[in-house]
């Protein structure tokens, strides 16, 4: 079975990109439209990676990547964030919250998958 | 879906998240300081960047970029966001609709003021806090298009801390389709120390996969330090606990090396060193000298392919790190261990956990559905012709059923009243709120006041107040020419208003409602109010009036209205583009409204537009003319009168005109010029419908009979037949019968010299 990526983004043009990037590549994916909404689908199902923007309404991305590790069902799962942060502080706050890694917006479809094989090897 | 699709998608974000934007601003600038306030206009900016690099719209990314940055500076409580900051934030978020307009509809932008806003964000990031490091005006500069071919080769990465935060990171691993790339004759080696941290796989990272990643750069040999590795009862299965040492001869060099960890950096030490040639020397420090061990990709690539399910349970750990020692393929294995067991976790339950991700997915589907206009017109079409129906099938009812007291004519009235509830219902399909009009305003307010050195607020009522979308498509254009006149003529100077007591801020207040099935929108300015005296004076030079006539108040208010009037002194640059008031006037009349203004000296003025919720139907007054049904739209008419014998004076071989209160009004023979008869009626035995036309003129037009005043939906002739001079469309009629709807300014036009005969024919016997 495919692998089953989660995406969170506030927008839809970006949440539609990303996800005919990734069922391009043959990954499945499952769209959540805020952290809150990320969290729970997170919490809900089951994902092999998940794919968020960092800055959003209701929970931000930070939020949710805190929540999710704290919860021991969610730890080792592979989170990337999109983001625009030009600053490193932005990076390490992310990753300080557990993130595996990121995704500098705007991407290129082809980055995505490339990072989604090398987080989830395959 | 295509590329172009998901653009439009994005573009309509784009106009949300400008909204979003300008109406934070405008919070601020009202001194809004809440967080959440500067964060949401932050936020804006940030996805139509976002989304803007994802479709390699250089030219927005690079001006959001910039606006993104000083606006970072706010939300961090570094730039106080006072007046003159909120000024430039609002110029500049005018730029970014424009760029956005222009990538869409692919038109220029104004570079000269993008550049000039661009310096003002940068000074304002910098200027107050010269110690940050705020990107230069190079980085202004459009970037590399995402579609570029940098990341074709894979270019040296930069450490993550300095990379632009626009541009695509370089990848620099190498593709995973590819083959082992051939080593070159010469390759420099590089030695790696990586030392995961205890909760490298708690996020999510993967030491195998980072080996694995690292072996397609070249020949490595590795070895596994398990010194770590606490005895059994304290060891958690989660956390990482070796380091490993690798020696790697790649041309890739350091950089290449620190990609492939790039996203395990905050998760390890790492060092990299690249070994001129003798590899012995640095690996020096080492009490044992390195042992290479074959690396076997294949050995890796099994392990990460093989199910969760499948993966030795985690009871086998404590026996694999004796066997690792010299051998890798265990030690990737037991890498792999914690994250199989997180997966084994989540798939404790697949079917429920699925069924519950498939329901919560459903629940993010917008409530809203976009649906092309033409179907709904398509719709609101049908349901027209369901209306006429329905008022051709009561009417043959009511013919044939005498007491009209039948079962019949009960079902009768429920399907009326039914038809008019889906009438309303799908024209509120069309219906939408008048509020990006208003907020469009808001800016031309901003623009004007700017250009004039005027201090002018905007307050804006009712801007969820609806109306067809074909009127406040229509709407933009006669509310900016207002909004501009309230603000250049309306609007008195800072210092003329602080003379005359006033608040040197003026304001402007826009207001929609609804009344009586109209939509009335109201723009009132608290400025000098209609100079009388001055307005008098230009129409008696430009012979609108005579020197003598005595006109009411309103009467000369209303004198803005006519052609070629302007009162400004000299043409600005703002006003004077051409087009007046009566411009205006004409753009609402062509809507089906009517404008009326109000002034007090002093206090202001108030122009007051009313507007058909819909131009699907229209009210009309249906009348006869040698024989044939017209009907004339009601809003074009003033009043209807009974011409009296002593009122109708001959001028010339075939003007007549009709006196109405001490003044002459040309009589427009509606039969003779639509070609309905030959010779001209006598008015006397007919009725005069006095309308006001294009220009502002007024004028009788003759017609036989008046039958009744009627709502009627609106037919196009010319997509069921062909255009017809003097006629604006058609429509049915509650008989059945086919009714032509007068284009007045037409009919007006032609009586005011050329009778378009040949053409007017067709109306004859159409």
């Amino acid at each position: 079975m495919s692998a089953h990526i989660l995406t969170v983004d506030d927008s839809a043009s970006i949440r539609l990109t990303t996800k005919i990037a990734l069922t391009g590549a043959g990954y499945q994916v499952t769209e959540a439209v805020d952290g809150l909404d990320g969290l729970n689908k997170a919490k809900a199902g089951t994902f092999d990676m998940i794919v968020t923007d960092l800055n959003m309404p209701n929970m931000n991305g930070l939020a949710m990547i805190e929540a999710l590790r704290s919860s021991p069902a969610h730890t080792g799962i592979p989170i990337i964030f999109l983001t625009t942060e030009s600053d490193a502080e932005m990076k390490s706050r992310a990753k300080a919250a557990g993130a595996t890694g990121w995704i500098t917006k705007p991407f290129d479809p082809e980055q995505l998958v490339k990072i989604a094989k090398k987080v989830l090897g395959k | 879906m295509d590329m172009n699709e998901i653009k439009e998608i994005f573009f309509q974000e784009c106009e949300e998240q400008l909204a979003e934007l300008e109406s934070g601003l405008l919070k601020m600038n009202d001194g809004d300081r809440d967080p959440e306030t500067v964060n949401a206009v932050f936020r804006a900016v940030h996805s139509i960047k976002g989304g803007a690099g994802a479709f390699g719209l250089d030219d927005l990314v690079s001006f959001a970029h910039v606006f993104e940055t000083t606006l970072d500076c706010v939300r961090s409580n570094k730039l106080e966001p006072n007046q003159d900051v909120l000024k430039v934030m609002l110029k500049s978020a005018d730029v970014l609709a424009d760029l956005t307009n222009a990538a869409r509809d692919g038109g220029g932008v104004d570079e000269a003021r993008s550049r000039q806003l661009i310096r003002e964000l940068e000074a304002l990031a910098n200027g107050e806090m010269p110690a940050a490091s705020e990107p230069p005006a190079a980085k202004a500069a459009p970037a590399p298009k995402a579609s570029a071919p940098a990341p074709a080769a894979p270019t040296p990465a930069t450490a993550a801390t300095s990379e632009d935060g626009f541009q695509p990171i370089p990848f620099s691993f190498d593709d995973f389709d590819g083959e082992e790339q051939p080593v070159a004759p010469y390759v420099p080696t590089c030695e790696v120390l990586f030392v995961p941290k205890r909760d490298l796989y708690a996020k999510g990272n993967e030491a195998t996969l980072l080996l694995r990643d690292l072996s397609r750069l070249g020949e490595m040999s590795i070895r596994c330090d398990m010194d770590k590795l606490p005895l059994l009862q304290d060891m958690n299965p989660e956390e990482a606990y070796f380091s490993w040492k690798i020696s790697i001869a790649t041309d890739k060099g350091e950089d290449g090396v620190r990609t492939v960890f790039e996203f395990a950096e905050w998760d390890c030490d790492l060092e990299v060193r690249t070994i001129e040639d003798e590899p012995e020397a640095v690996a020096g420090d080492d009490e044992q000298p390195m042992q290479p061990v074959p690396f076997d990709l294949s050995i890796l690539d099994d392990a990460s392919d093989v199910p969760a399910e499948d993966e030795p349970p985690v009871f086998e750990q404590p026996v694999a790190p004796a066997a690792a020692v010299e051998v890798a393929s265990n030690v990737v294995k037991l890498a792999e261990a914690p994250k199989a067991e997180a997966r084994a976790a989540l798939a404790a339950s697949p079917a429920a956990s699925q069924a519950a991700a498939n329901a919560a997915a459903s629940t993010a589907a917008a409530p809203t559905i976009r649906v092309d206009l033409d179907r709904v017109d398509r719709l609101i079409n049908l349901v027209g012709e369901l209306v006429i129906n329905q008022a051709m099938l009561s009417q043959s009812v009511i013919e044939n059923d005498n007491n009209g007291v039948s079962s019949i004519n009960m079902g009768l009235e429920e399907l009326q009243q039914l038809t008019r509830e889906i009438q309303d219902s799908v024209m509120a399909i069309r219906a939408q709120p008048v509020k990006p009009v208003f907020q469009r305003m808001s800016r031309i307010v901003r623009e004007i006041a700017d250009a004039t050195g005027k201090s002018v607020r905007l307050l804006t009522e009712g801007e969820n107040t609806e109306v067809d979308k074909t009127v406040i498509d229509k709407l933009a254009e006669p509310l900016t020419h207002m909004i501009r006149n309230a603000v250049d003529h309306g609007l008195e100077s800072p210092e003329k208003r602080e003379a005359a007591g006033k608040n040197p801020e003026g304001t402007v207040r826009l207001t929609a409602k609804h009344r009586s099935g109209r939509i009335v929108i109201e723009l009132a300015d608290d400025g000098g109010g209609i100079n009388r005296e001055k307005v008098r004076q230009k129409a008696i030079d430009n012979d609108l009036i005579a020197a003598d006539a005595n006109l009411s108040d309103e009467e000369i208010d209303n004198l803005i209205f006519h052609a070629g009037f302007s009162t400004a002194d000299k043409i600005s640059d703002i006003s004077g583009r051409g087009v007046g008031m009566d411009v205006v006037k004409r753009s609402i009349q062509a809507l089906g409204g009517r404008i009326t203004i109000s002034s007090k000296p002093g206090q202001g003025s108030v122009f007051t537009m009313s507007l058909p919720l819909t131009l699907a139907v229209l009210d009309g007054m249906v009348v006869t003319v040698a024989g044939q049904t017209l009907v004339v739209p009601l809003t074009a008419i003033v009043e209807t009168l009974q011409p009296e014998a002593s009122a109708i004076h001959s001028f010339g071989a075939s003007q007549r005109l009709i006196s109405i209160r001490n003044s002459f009004c040309p009589l427009v023979d509606v039969g003779r010029i639509l070609n309905f008869r030959g010779t001209q009626a006598n008015p006397v035995e007919g009725v005069a419908l006095l309308v006001e036309s294009e220009g502002g003129g007024q004028r009788a037009l003759m017609v036989d009979a008046i039958q009744g005043q009627r709502q009627v939906v609106i037919k196009s002739l010319e997509a069921n037949y062909t255009h017809v001079p003097g006629i604006a469309a058609a429509t049915i009629l509650g008989d059945g019968r086919v009714a032509l709807i007068l284009d007045v300014d037409a009919v007006v036009a032609a009586s005011r010299g050329q009778p378009l005969k040949q053409e007017m024919s067709l109306a004859a016997t159409g």
